[in-house]
């Protein structure tokens, strides 16, 4: 170790075998695993690791307002940079705080090691004040745990779990390290070697018959669509994929977590597909002839009815987890292993082609969907929550880093908000957490301090997290957030609509004044009623020094279209209502729906 | 239950295939844990669950009979695959191998049945292993369906208790299954 960084205690831990306590080896082996930041939250079975704390100044602690917030900040540390994130948390209720937060990590593969105390390894399984046997609980949500309890284990299983967390498809791991591991003292041999763990393989590789079965496959291929997933992000394979698009004409459709995996304004990317996708793209992909899916799995929400999803089309699986494979939808091949690898081995062999035919198909969906978007409608003074979210892409030029929240807002960003690298959306996509947007965003801030990061989020979600806005505060992260504030629980609201005749059951819901929260906090507060407050507030807000929280109070019972209702074909979507008919006649308005109430409509 | 002919784990349960897996894992706490937490949230049904120690230090090795259709087995393998402590998994449902289940039956004996309870037994080579003046234990190594045949014909008498291990299994010939580590491509679904 030679980074200069790194302080004298944790530098002699590279000159071989030395003996300290639990505690600092805590630290130390975090240091060593390249570890700057934790975010976590003191309690009795971890005090003595924090008394440790301070010999290690190069790391910084983020001290939460709850443990869920912590979770979700390393998550999103880990999202944005690529690299672990690391949350720390005391036993029992300090420990389940955290599940949601390993739940929402576990769902969508990010990689985050957290470290929880843990009562004294005599008083385990006897109930103990603050015991909780948090392996046990977090044993289907986690890729791996440990429970720790002797100091000299204490750094092996640290080292193990960061390789484990990063390696192969990505996921949390759980350290619990009892109290007295913590207190006593070891003699540690530090150990840089590559980890050997006998039953773990993370590595994959296509075998070369399925590599010529997959380009006979793509050769033969009319209707070709790449999906974009998760998987594309994780292994780096935007630049191949870009290539391989390019050469082979294919268009490209995204999972939500895929979104930025290639870029959404290169004339290739169709855009989001599945229940909030657009009409063009879900059509496109029950046209389709070949699927290649890349790092994605067949989310229900992405796939719609199965007995009638992409029928006519032959599917490539490109997944690095074969437990993914034919898991709900049966596919023709699949090359497992890292999605760049198999790119790059396809991308010299894939035929250089055009597909005007398919494309001028793809085409004529897109110019007949495109009508009904809700940018090409005039502004009448109101607020739509995607005209924020539209202006706020043009604003920043779509280069802002994106942290969405769940519901709503989450799928608007998503339709709205061109993303065209790679870690600039972050989302809970998997476990849908509402509340994780404003504490992945400072996760997010912290681990890009020059990127500007906005936080959308509900005002249902906001209510959830909101006390770390004191964190921003206290550890002056500088985040932008914008609340969606349209006094329901949006997403439940739009299906009670839909689907219930329009019974709100338990989803209005009331708001703090956030702009005097926001001042509460030491933060700056600022809100937004009319489109054309929208550039104003949010130059404010880019120039404020501080976390700036924005209360957008837009359109209380607008709805995320077009929609595939739960169970209905792909392709069979309640789309967004005509402003205006083929003749230029306002539509019917006799039935509520604030999307009509646009331009030439009565204010 | 299972039926066949004693060559291999294969069979059916209430008419669902079932399949029979070996593997080694890492003798540490929790890894049985595990195992049953991965079958119980993804729903995979057990038939019959056997787990010892080996001759191997630190590795002990299961025997699993699952209701499981071919996708459904490869599913499992590689989710199997995905537990840290999990060594080797290997489906040997479709080869030559030796199954054993052990079972124990106490079977009402009392006067002129004896006689006949004990010529059951010698049939199906049952060793006496214990006996009371109203009954008789016996001691059954064989196939499942092998211990099944012997308590159909000992019901008649009337079975006080019974209990019996999960299957045990083993391929035949020198090979030694479930031991390679390499990524096998039968996890891959066959060719189009």
């Amino acid at each position: 170790m030679t980074d200069p960084s790194i302080n004298a205690l944790a530098q002699t831990a590279s000159l071989g075998t030395q003996t300290m306590t639990g505690s600092q080896i805590i630290w130390a082996a975090l240091v060593r695993e390249g570890v700057r930041i934790v975010f976590g939250y003191p309690g009795g079975a971890i005090m003595p690791a924090y008394d440790a704390l301070p010999q290690f100044p190069e790391l910084r602690h983020v001290l939460t307002r709850h443990e869920q917030g912590a979770a979700h900040m390393a998550d999103g540390y880990a999202r944005a940079s690529g690299k672990v994130g690391v949350a720390v948390a005391t036993s029992g209720p300090g420990a389940t705080n955290l599940v949601t937060g390993i739940a929402n990590a576990m769902l969508d593969s990010i990689p985050v090691v957290f470290i929880t105390g843990q009562v004294g390894s005599r008083l385990l399984g006897t109930d103990a004040f603050q015991e909780v046997d948090i392996t046990g609980v977090t044993l289907p949500i986690t890729k791996h745990n440990f429970l720790v309890t002797r100091a000299e284990d204490i750094a092996p299983a640290i080292h193990k779990a960061f390789y484990i967390a990063r390696s192969g498809r990505p996921g949390p791991v759980v350290v619990d390290i009892t109290k007295d591991a913590q207190q006593k003292s070891a003699s540690v041999t530090w150990n840089d070697a590559p980890v050997r763990l006998p039953g773990y393989r993370p590595e994959y590789h296509p075998r070369d018959e399925d590599y010529a079965l997959a380009l006979a496959m793509i050769r033969e291929a009319r209707q070709p669509i790449i999906f974009c997933g998760h998987g594309v992000v994780e292994a780096n394979a935007t630049g191949t994929l870009i290539d391989f698009v390019k050469k082979t004409d294919i268009p490209v459709a995204e999972t939500l977590l895929g979104l930025g995996g290639f870029p959404a304004t290169d004339s290739h990317s169709l855009g989001m597909m599945g229940m909030h996708g657009e009409e063009w793209v879900n059509t496109a992909i029950q046209d389709a002839d070949l699927i290649i899916a890349l790092g994605m799995r067949f989310d229900d929400r992405v796939t719609g009815n199965l007995q009638t999803y992409a029928a006519k089309a032959k599917k490539i699986h490109v997944e690095l987890d074969p437990a993914e494979v034919n898991k709900i939808v049966k596919v023709d091949l699949a090359l497992i292993g890292d999605a760049r690898e198999i790119l790059a081995h396809l991308l010299p062999d894939v035929p250089r082609q055009k597909l005007p035919d398919w494309w001028a198909q793809i085409d004529r969906n897109r110019g007949a969907a495109a009508v009904r978007d809700i940018i090409e409608l005039p502004d009448a003074g109101r607020l739509h929550a995607a005209h924020v979210i539209h202006d706020l892409w043009r604003l920043t030029e779509g280069k802002a880093l994106v942290v969405t929240d769940v519901g709503q807002h989450q799928m608007w960003e998503a339709q709205y908000y061109k993303h065209d690298h790679a870690r600039r959306l972050l989302t809970s996509g998997g476990l849908g957490t509402m509340g994780f947007a404003l504490p992945a965003a400072i996760g997010a801030k912290l681990a890009c301090p020059d990127e500007e990061v906005w936080a959308i989020v509900g005002d249902g979600g906001i209510q959830m997290t909101q006390a770390e806005l004191q964190t921003a505060r206290q550890d002056s992260v500088k985040i932008n957030v914008a609340i969606i504030n349209n006094g329901f629980l949006g997403m439940v609201r739009q299906w009670q609509e839909f689907f219930h005749e329009g019974r709100y059951v338990c989803t209005p819901i009331t708001s703090p004044d956030y702009v005097r929260l926001a001042e509460a906090h030491g933060l700056l507060g600022l809100r937004v009623t009319r489109r054309d407050e929208v550039a104003a507030a949010v130059a404010a807000a880019r120039a404020s020094p501080v976390a700036t929280v924005i209360d957008f109070r837009v359109e209380q019972e607008d709805s995320v279209y077009p929609m595939v209702a739960t169970g209905s074909d792909l392709a069979d979507m309640i789309l967004r209502p005509l402003a205006f008919d083929g003749e230029g006649t306002p539509a019917p308005t006799s039935q509520h729906n604030p999307i009509y109430q646009t331009g030439k409509d009565r204010s | 239950m299972i039926s066949g002919d004693g060559t291999n784990g294969s069979g059916t349960s209430n008419g669902r295939p079932l399949r029979t897996f070996v593997a080694y894992v890492e003798d540490q706490p929790g890894v049985l844990n595990r195992i049953a937490s991965l079958f119980r949230r993804r729903g995979y049904n057990i038939a019959s669950l056997n787990v010892g120690r080996t001759h191997e230090p630190g590795t002990s090795r299961l025997t699993m009979v699952v209701e499981a259709d071919e996708t459904t087995a490869c599913l499992l393998e590689a989710n199997l695959y995905k537990l840290v402590n999990v060594i080797s998994v290997d489906d040997i449902t479709n080869l030559a191998t030796v199954v054993r289940d052990l079972a124990l039956v106490k079977v009402r004996a009392v006067g002129n049945d004896r006689a006949d309870v004990l010529q059951i037994g010698e049939l199906f080579r049952a060793r006496v292993v214990d006996v009371s003046d109203e009954t008789m234990t016996f001691e059954m190594t064989g196939t499942q369906d092998k211990i099944v045949d012997l308590l159909a014909r000992l019901r008649p008498f009337g079975i006080v208790e019974m209990v019996q291990t999960g299957a045990i299994a083993m391929t035949r010939g020198a090979e030694s299954r479930a031991s390679s580590v390499a990524h096998r491509p039968s996890i891959l679904p066959p060719p189009p």
